[in-house]
């Protein structure tokens, strides 16, 4: 086996006075995908914010490469990939602009390397048109091209099929087993129905959190 | 599980270096600023305005203006910074965008030390160069003019760090512009208080070099420790969202 990229141990987050989760201990792996499921409500979200470093109100302990993540940010900062809900696209700016913002500061990669993969995510032809003129799947897929180029070990999506339509979300679930047979972890929390070969399941909400 | 070896991907070791990081956030705030004209415009005719009504609305005679030109002008930029700081943080809160900047593997304040002075380029600057038209229609003298401008290009950088963590401190809220008036009018009053202050010293003929050395401290303190203030505040701020 190899060592764990991510490890939590105990989590537990309390959130508006109610409980979400707690004793919820797991561990990510590379080369596999693990899912995140559960009902709306039930902290998906709040635990892929927590295990990127974006929200505080947590206790437990999170590993990053079998150290305190908080003793190793920058390493954990730069081999993680977070894409969220709002995943930081610029409606004012051009799908290569925003690319090439969100990737100068952790992997400077040539426009050429950009603009393939924009086009490999079937938005050729739209390069140089303000995002805010495209449609919602559009600016979702300017965000999705960066798991094209991404070197991150890790990658955690919340909803990442979000306004996506059928083709690409059978090019993302490709994407997805690819990337864990290449030897990257990549931890999803969707509401569209997906089932890889060898999953794992991180089950939120009910009485008991448990991994399967 | 069988015993083949499975690939494992290696982290990386090697980050981008911090001043392209900083240099890229910059010019990503002074492309998305120059795509939206309009939201540059507001706080320079804001500060036009004001200037130009109170000759109307109070007195136009040369020996009112000349002795409160400079605090007008003072009043004007400041309020006119304060109208634009609630965007500072607020569009980049809403796309997402600051998620990403505080998930890079840089350190978040020099991050935010490069936002703020794209928000300075974009908005002090400008009244900054504006600032000796307005003074000679307030019948300023040329050397009160230069001493005013002087200020306002040391004071107007504080306005906008101080003003970072405020508006960082707001992000989450709802009625947010009133508070950060509130939390912010306070932190301003001695940069306004020294800033007019130097020119009426200079007016008089006094040596202004103490002035001017005070509010060089005053922007020596903002640089170094605003933007940690900020920074901590952002984190809050997006914990909480």
């Amino acid at each position: 086996m190899s060592e764990p990229l991510l490890q939590a141990v105990d989590l537990e987050c309390e959130r508006d006075a109610r409980l979400l989760f707690q004793n919820l201990s797991f561990s990510i792996l590379p080369g596999t995908v693990t899912r995140v499921e559960g009902p709306n409500g039930t902290g998906k979200t709040t635990l892929l914010r927590i295990l990127a470093g974006l929200n505080d109100a947590w206790s437990g302990e999170l590993l990053w490469c079998g150290q305190a993540r908080h003793q190793n940010r920058e390493s954990f900062l730069r081999n993680t990939l977070y894409i969220g809900h709002r995943p930081g696209i610029k409606p004012l700016l051009t799908p290569l602009e925003n690319l090439r913002a969100l990737m100068a500061p952790r992997q400077p990669v040539p426009d050429q390397v950009l603009l393939q993969a924009l086009a490999g995510t079937g938005l050729a032809g739209y390069e140089h048109v303000p995002c805010r003129n495209l449609s919602a799947g559009q600016q979702r897929r300017v965000a999705l091209a960066r798991l094209l180029i991404a070197d991150e070990p890790l990658w955690l999506l919340d909803e990442v099929f979000t306004a996506i339509d059928a083709a690409g979300v059978q090019a993302i679930e490709a994407l997805l087993q690819q990337r864990a047979a290449e030897g990257g972890a990549v931890l999803v929390t969707t509401h569209h129905d997906l089932d890889l070969p060898g999953m794992k399941r991180i089950t939120l909400g009910g009485e008991v959190n448990h991994e399967r | 599980m069988n015993a083949e070896v499975r690939p494992v991907i290696k982290p990386a070791t090697a980050s981008v270096g911090t001043l392209a990081a900083m240099l890229a956030v910059f010019s990503r705030d002074v492309r998305v600023a120059f795509r939206q004209r309009q939201d540059l415009l507001n706080p320079l005719l804001f500060f036009i305005m004001v200037v130009t009504l109170f000759p109307l609305g109070v007195s136009p005679e040369v020996a009112f203006l000349k002795q409160s030109g400079a605090g007008i002008l003072w009043v004007a930029a400041l309020l006119s910074v304060l109208l634009s700081l609630d965007h500072l943080f607020r569009h980049d809160f809403d796309d997402g965008t600051l998620e990403q900047l505080i998930l890079q593997p840089q350190p978040l304040f020099l991050l935010i030390l490069a936002k703020t002075a794209a928000h300075w380029v974009l908005t002090g600057l400008p009244l900054v160069l504006l600032a000796p038209v307005l003074g000679v229609m307030v019948h300023l003298d040329g050397n009160s003019i230069a001493i005013l401008c002087l200020t306002l290009l040391i004071g107007t950088p504080v306005l906008s760090l101080v003003g970072a963590i405020g508006a960082a401190l707001t992000l989450g809220l709802r009625s947010a512009g009133v508070l950060l008036s509130l939390l912010i009018i306070p932190l301003y009053i001695p940069v306004l208080i020294f800033g007019t202050g130097t020119v009426a010293a200079a007016a008089e003929g006094a040596p202004v070099a103490g002035y001017v050395a005070l509010m060089g401290a005053f922007l020596m303190l903002a640089v170094t420790l605003a933007p940690f203030a900020a920074a901590a505040a952002l984190r809050i701020s997006l914990s909480n969202s």
